[in-house]
This record gives structure tokens, sequence and C-alpha cells, in this order.
């Protein structure tokens, strides 16, 4: 069966690398924040646990939609008072960084609790031999902590990557030109509703089995020390 | 912040809230009947009883749900054999194309979770239920789900939250959901700040309760090592 695009061939891949571009960009924020996030609420101090901890329950508990559309419409009146401040006229989130920020926060406070599990999963005695050694608190993060804590949060992450993928969906609601709405676009013109969100449907089931390859590969090179060792 | 205004439009934010829940409820519990032979089928060991149930959750937990949702609600217009069939009246409605795609998609992500659970159980288990004489059909009824029913009710759980977030998803195709109703609002209030704020609340207030809810279920599906001795 061959499925006639009628032309919205290119358009469809601009799309796609459209979602992809947006995935990696939230991609990269939620991974920051969720580091942060987890370093936060694994930190001795009780004012940071407590930040850590809201920001992952309030992020959790409310829909990615809901983030999605917050950010982009409510954001206005402020970034109107920003511009008139740095005396920029028509200062505005467009709807990509808006997409960024609401998915990357999404992500970062999924993240959080990925990380929180992986920093609590190394043996403290890790941490304690890097003190012995005189090593500083940012040494042992750097160097002891947070390569190790890598291979235990990688597959985690891969998971909520799936995710984040699907989520970019919604920014279409907004008006970013990713694939579900170059597929509406073409679905207002040729009237193929059910043809165009299939080929919308097979392109992101394209993208997730080249994420899961890819997480494959990662996985095993994360974990090509201790392949061995469990033989 | 503008208390006033939320204030004011709370009713109709609770009346969001209850379609919201609607939506929920009837797609978990729909979704986890049809997930149960997904779920049996996926855990079988004959590959080829393996295959159609793999291949509907590759398709359904690989694609975003809004696009499932648009498959559904314009997508299926597409074919005149749909528009003339007696579910057309049905197929055409909002409400029942996204009880429908919600099903669907939830059932693909229990059937795992069943899966999941069913191939936890002990083995010692099943074969101390087949060396009881049990046939293999009452070890499944009395023995396997029961045990799954309760390995599996924590990843339920949050099934059933995510389902409650991806229920906004609704108001894109016209549902006044909580969502779409927060929508509706701030298009006669041009207030997104304060009445997202409090759509947000109500989210936060669902999620609360069902966690406290499947706390209170899982101590009483709780079997203590001693009982009925």
């Amino acid at each position: 069966m061959t499925i006639d695009l009628h032309g919205f061939g290119p358009a469809l891949l601009a799309g796609t690398l459209m979602t992809v571009k947006l995935a990696l960009c939230a991609l990269l924020l939620g991974l920051v924040l969720g580091l942060l996030g987890a370093l936060a609420k694994t930190s001795p101090l009780k004012p940071l646990q407590w930040l850590g901890g809201t920001y992952s329950t309030l992020v959790r508990g409310i829909p990615e939609l809901l983030w999605v559309l917050l950010i982009y419409f409510g954001t206005v009146s402020l970034m109107n008072t920003l511009g008139e401040a740095l005396h920029l006229p028509g200062l505005e989130l467009n709807a990509f960084a808006a997409g960024v920020i609401a998915l990357g926060l999404c992500f970062g406070a999924y993240a959080t609790e990925v990380f929180r599990g992986a920093i609590l999963a190394i043996p403290k005695g890790h941490r304690e031999a890097g003190l012995a050694l005189g090593l500083s608190r940012g040494r042992i993060l750097s160097r002891i902590i947070l390569p190790q804590m890598w291979r235990i949060a990688l597959p985690g992450l891969g998971n909520l990557f799936m995710i984040l993928m699907k989520d970019t969906a919604l920014v279409s609601v907004i008006g970013l030109e990713e694939i579900m709405r170059h597929s509406q676009n073409a679905v207002t013109v040729t009237k193929e509703p059910f043809a165009f969100y299939m080929v919308a449907a097979f392109i992101y089931l394209g993208l997730t089995v080249l994420a899961m390859t890819g997480m494959y590969f990662m996985e095993k090179r994360a974990a090509r020390g201790f392949a061995r060792a469990s033989q | 912040m503008n208390w006033e205004v939320i204030i004011k439009w709370l009713p109709r934010l609770a009346q969001g809230a209850t379609l919201t829940l609607e939506l929920v409820a009837i797609a978990v519990i729909a979704g986890l009947i049809l997930a149960i032979p997904l779920g049996i089928a996926r855990a079988s060991r004959n590959g080829y009883v393996r295959a159609l149930p793999y291949g509907y959750i590759f398709f359904f937990r690989g694609t975003p749900l809004l696009v499932q949702l648009f498959l559904v609600y314009y997508g299926l217009a597409q074919f005149d054999a749909v528009r003339g069939s007696s579910l057309w009246p049905y197929l055409r409605d909002p409400f029942w194309c996204t009880v429908l795609t919600m099903t669907l998609h939830t059932a693909a992500y229990i059937a795992e979770i069943l899966r999941g659970a069913l191939q936890a159980i002990p083995r010692g288990e099943i074969e101390a239920a087949r060396a009881l004489g049990m046939s293999q059909a009452k070890t499944l009824v009395h023995i396997m789900l029961p045990r799954a029913a309760r390995i599996g009710l924590p990843a339920y759980s949050n099934e059933v939250i995510l389902m409650l977030k991806a229920s906004a998803l609704a108001s894109t195709v016209t549902l006044l959901e909580l969502t779409g109703m927060a929508r509706t609002i701030i298009a006669r209030t041009y207030l997104p700040v304060e009445i997202f704020f409090a759509a947000g609340l109500f989210y936060l207030l669902i999620s609360f309760f069902l966690v406290q809810g499947f706390k209170l279920l899982e101590r009483w599906l709780r079997v203590d090592a001693c009982q009925g001795r």
C-alpha cells in the first residue's frame, strides 16, 4: 500500500526535525533541572530538601498540557513588563521556547526522582572514601557520584525521554510547527485525516524505535565495566 | 493574583473536574477489563499468542495520545463505512471518542503492568497450585490473578494518575473538562495565570485523593502471612 502525501512530505520532514529539536532542547533543560532537583532533595539542608520536594510534587501533579498552556499564555503579561523594563517592546516567548520550558520542567520533575534514586543507590562508602582521600565536596560529586549515578539512572532516563518525545505533540496546541501541526495543516487541505494522522503516528513510532536503539547502545556503553564483572 | 476571579469561577471549574473524573473513571476501569486478556496473552509462552498483544501495546505505547485521539475523532470520519454505520452517533461525539481512545491507550499500559506482575509471581506458588491438582484455568483465576493484582496495584495507581493528567487532552477535541473549562473561562476573562493556577490546584487535589484512596486499597488487599490459620 502506498500513501499519497499530496506533496506534504517535505513539510512532515521539517516537522519531524522540529520535533527532534524540541525534544533534545527540553531534554537538556530537563537533565539540568533534574540534577539540581535531586541534589536539592538529597542535600542535608532542610530548605533545599523542601524546595526540591515541592518542585517534583507540584510539577508531576499537574498535566503537561496545562504547563504548556500556562507557560505560553501565562507569561505574556510577565514578558510585557520585562520588555518595558529592558526597553525591548514586543518581547514575547515564542511557541518553541514555551514548549522547551514546559516540557523541560516536566521532564526535570520526573528526572529528579530518577537521579535521587540513583544517588541513593551509590554505596555510602564511596563518598566516605573520597572524603578520606581529602577530595573536596565538588570533586567527590563530579568524579565519584556523577559518573556512577549516570549508569544507574540511564534506564529510567530513557523511559522519560520516550515520554518526552510523545509529549512534544502537545506543543502543537500552541501552534509550533512540528509533526502534529503539519499533519493538521495537511488534513485541512486534503480532507484525509485518517491517512495523515496515521503517517504522524508512524513517524512517532519510528522516532521511538530510534530512541530505544540509542538507549540500548548507551546503556551498554555505560555498563561496560560491569558486564564483564557479573559474568 | 486576583482571588475574586478564581472564587467566582470555581463552580464552573468544579463542573469541569467532574467531567474529568468521569472520563478517567470509565477509561481506567474499561481499560483494566480490556487489559486482562491482553496481559495474560502477552505473558504467554506461545510466540503466536504473544504477537498480537505485543503489536497492540507497541503501537499504543509508541505514539502520542494526541495522535490517537485525532485518529479516532477526526480520522474515522474519513471512511464512509464508519459514517454510515449505526455506531456513528457515538463516534462523532467527542465524549465517546475520548473515552474510547483513553481506554485503548491505558489498556496497553495496564497490560504491560499485568504482564510484569504475572511474571513476578514466585514460580513455586504456581507449581504448588498445579501440584494440588488445580487446572491451568483454575490456577490462573484463583492463584495467579489475585496475586498479580496485589503486585501490580502500585503501578496501576501510577497509571491512573497518568490518565488523570492525560485527560487534559480531551480539551483539544472541544470537551469542557477541567482544562477545556479553564481555557473557555480564560477566553472570557483574559486571566490565564489565575485560572490555570486554579485548574492546577484541582488536578493536585484529585491526584492527592487518588493516591490516598489507593493506599487504603493496598492496605485492604494486603494478606498477612498468618492470616487464615
